[in-house]
This record gives C-alpha cells, sequence and structure tokens, in this order.
C-alpha cells in the first residue's frame, strides 16, 4: 500500500526484492573469517549465554546503524558496533571506561 | 560515545579487556565457544540428509522436528532456534534466505557462507529466484515451482535436497559425500561427481 511505504519507509536492512540490488550478481566468492570475525561472533554467543545480551538486542543495534555506514561496515564490524552500543546503553561498560581502554590500546 | 570513527581491532580489544576485568567474559571462554562454533559445518547436515535418505522412519523425524532430529547426530541443539526442514520434491524446489540479515542453521551448518550475507542475494532470492538459481548453475526441470522461505531470529531453516538418480544401493557415507552446503539453502541440488 502506497499510503503505508510513504508513512513508514522501508528500513535499510530490510533488503528482501529491493530494486537496486536486482541487476547486482551474487558475489559466490568462498571469504574466510578472519580472527577478529571469529572473536566477535565467539564475544556475542558467550554474552548470550551468560544473559547479558539477547540476539535480538544485537539485531536492533545492527539496524540502527545510520544506513551509509552500514553498507560500508564489514559484517562483523556491524556485530563489534551493535555489541558496543548496547552494552553501553544496559551500562554493562561505562563510556568513561571504554575511552580511557581505548586509549590504552592505541 | 560516537563509534563510527573507532579502529575495529583496537574497540575489540578494549571491550573483551573491560569484560575480563568485570569477570564476565573471560579469554578462555571466548576461545571455547570458538572452538565450538568451528566444529559445526556442512558435513553435518549432510550426514543428516544422507540418513534421511536412507532411513524413511528418521526423514519422517527430520521433517517433523530437525531439531529433535539434529540431535540424534550428537548436535547441541539447546538454546539454538528450532530448524524447520523443507523437503524438495519433483515439482517443488525450496530456498532459503534471511532477507533481514544472515539466519541461518548456524548449530548444523555452521558459519553462513559470506554469499548468503551479502545484499545482492537477500534482495534478489526473494524477487527473481530463478535467476538466482542459473548463476549457480542449476536450472529446475520445466513446471517446477519454487517456494523461498525466510529463515528468521526465531526460526531457522534448511532443505533436504532430492537424492540423485544413479545412487541406488550407496551407503550413507557415500551420499552424504555429494552433498554441498548450497544443496541445503537451496542455490544447488546434489549431483554425481
Amino acid at each position: 500500500m502506497p499510503e503505508e511505504d510513504a508513512a513508514r519507509p522501508r528500513a535499510h536492512h530490510d533488503l528482501g526484492g529491493v530494486a537496486q540490488y536486482l541487476c547486482e550478481p551474487v558475489d559466490q566468492s568462498a571469504h574466510s573469517l578472519t580472527d577478529f570475525d571469529r572473536e566477535v561472533d565467539a564475544l556475542r554467543q558467550v554474552l548470550g549465554q551468560k544473559g547479558i545480551m539477547t540476539v535480538d538486542e544485537l539485531r536492533r543495534g545492527i539496524e540502527a546503524i545510520p544506513e551509509a555506514e552500514y553498507l560500508r561496515l564489514g559484517y562483523y564490524q556491524r556485530w563489534l558496533r551493535s555489541i558496543t552500543a548496547i552494552l553501553l546503553e544496559k551500562g554493562v561498560v561505562g563510556e568513561a571506561e571504554l575511552a580511557a581502554a581505548l586509549a590504552v590500546e592505541q | 560515545m560516537n563509534l563510527s570513527g573507532q579502529e575495529n581491532d583496537r574497540l575489540l580489544a578494549a571491550l573483551r579487556g573491560l569484560l575480563a576485568a568485570k569477570n564476565l567474559v573471560s579469554t578462555a571462554e571466548i576461545a571455547e565457544r570458538i572452538a565450538a562454533t568451528d566444529r559445526a559445518s556442512p558435513a553435518q547436515g549432510a550426514a543428516m540428509v544422507a540418513r534421511a535418505w536412507t532411513d524413511a522412519a528418521f526423514r519422517a523425524r527430520l521433517l517433523a522436528d530437525g531439531a529433535r532430529a539434529a540431535e540424534e547426530f550428537g548436535i547441541m541443539m539447546r538454546g539454538a532456534p528450532p530448524l524447520g526442514v523443507l523437503e524438495n520434491v519433483p515439482g517443488l524446489h525450496h530456498l532459503v534466505v534471511c532477507t533481514l540479515c544472515s539466519c541461518y542453521p548456524r548449530a548444523v551448518l555452521g558459519y553462513p557462507p559470506f554469499w548468503y550475507k551479502s545484499v545482492a542475494y537477500r534482495a534478489r532470492a526473494v524477487r527473481d529466484p530463478r535467476g538466482v538459481l542459473a548463476e549457480w548453475g542449476t536450472t529446475l526441470p520445466e513446471g517446477t515451482r519454487i517456494r523461498v522461505v525466510d529463515s528468521t531470529a526465531d526460526y531457522r531453516w534448511m532443505v533436504l535436497p532430492r537424492r540423485p538418480d544413479g545412487t541406488e544401493g550407496w551407503d550413507e557415507a557415500a551420499l552424504a559425500a555429494l552433498v554441498r552446503e548450497g544443496d541445503m539453502v537451496g542455490v544447488t541440488q546434489p549431483r554425481l561427481p
């Protein structure tokens, strides 16, 4: 229904049937996972098992990434962005301590 | 806090350091989880498919409740979403996609392949499934319907492909060796080498 479409535009992660990509071939090449990818994946699973963060929260955090950045970031980069934002939002990690830890890692 | 400028490895290291210091997530727990996730692979799904081809009772159990059937293979399904299994039959082919992101039966098949997570696959699978299949060299007999099924965070799907002709009398191991990742998503079909 066009009225509803206008009132509530499709979210950018909702890609089913989106015309813009209909002529783009699927890249079938194998991409092996990096250590970074595996660690982010495992971190999310452990946070889930411990009841600190759910998979739905992960999705909400990914879907909240602005479109241009969503398309630019790699798959697990989006995950890490979401995990960090959700942990900050829930107060599991504080902004000041994260900023301090980032300064140390530099 | 603006996260967009943060370099990824640095952000991960900082976060992991904080979570370890708070006794929330240890390095050992991450390592264990990586090892457990790496154990899941398309070979597990292929073994289930081969059993279904040779054992009618198992096939019925697999189609009724994929997660419980996976547990018969020692696959840990506790905490994983339910698993539905879609049987390809003459005249009906299934294709699985996650249009919103990348939901995949990870407990059985392992990490989703890169193409499954791609923008092009997610956009096109529901609009032009035959075109997508053609890119894999998959053509279906004339008159075959395609059902495209959207995997979600709460319900995962895999395809039970058709057993290739010419495999009568083969044992389970030989049959399982024919089954590839894409066959269980529906972009390809098992074929003789």
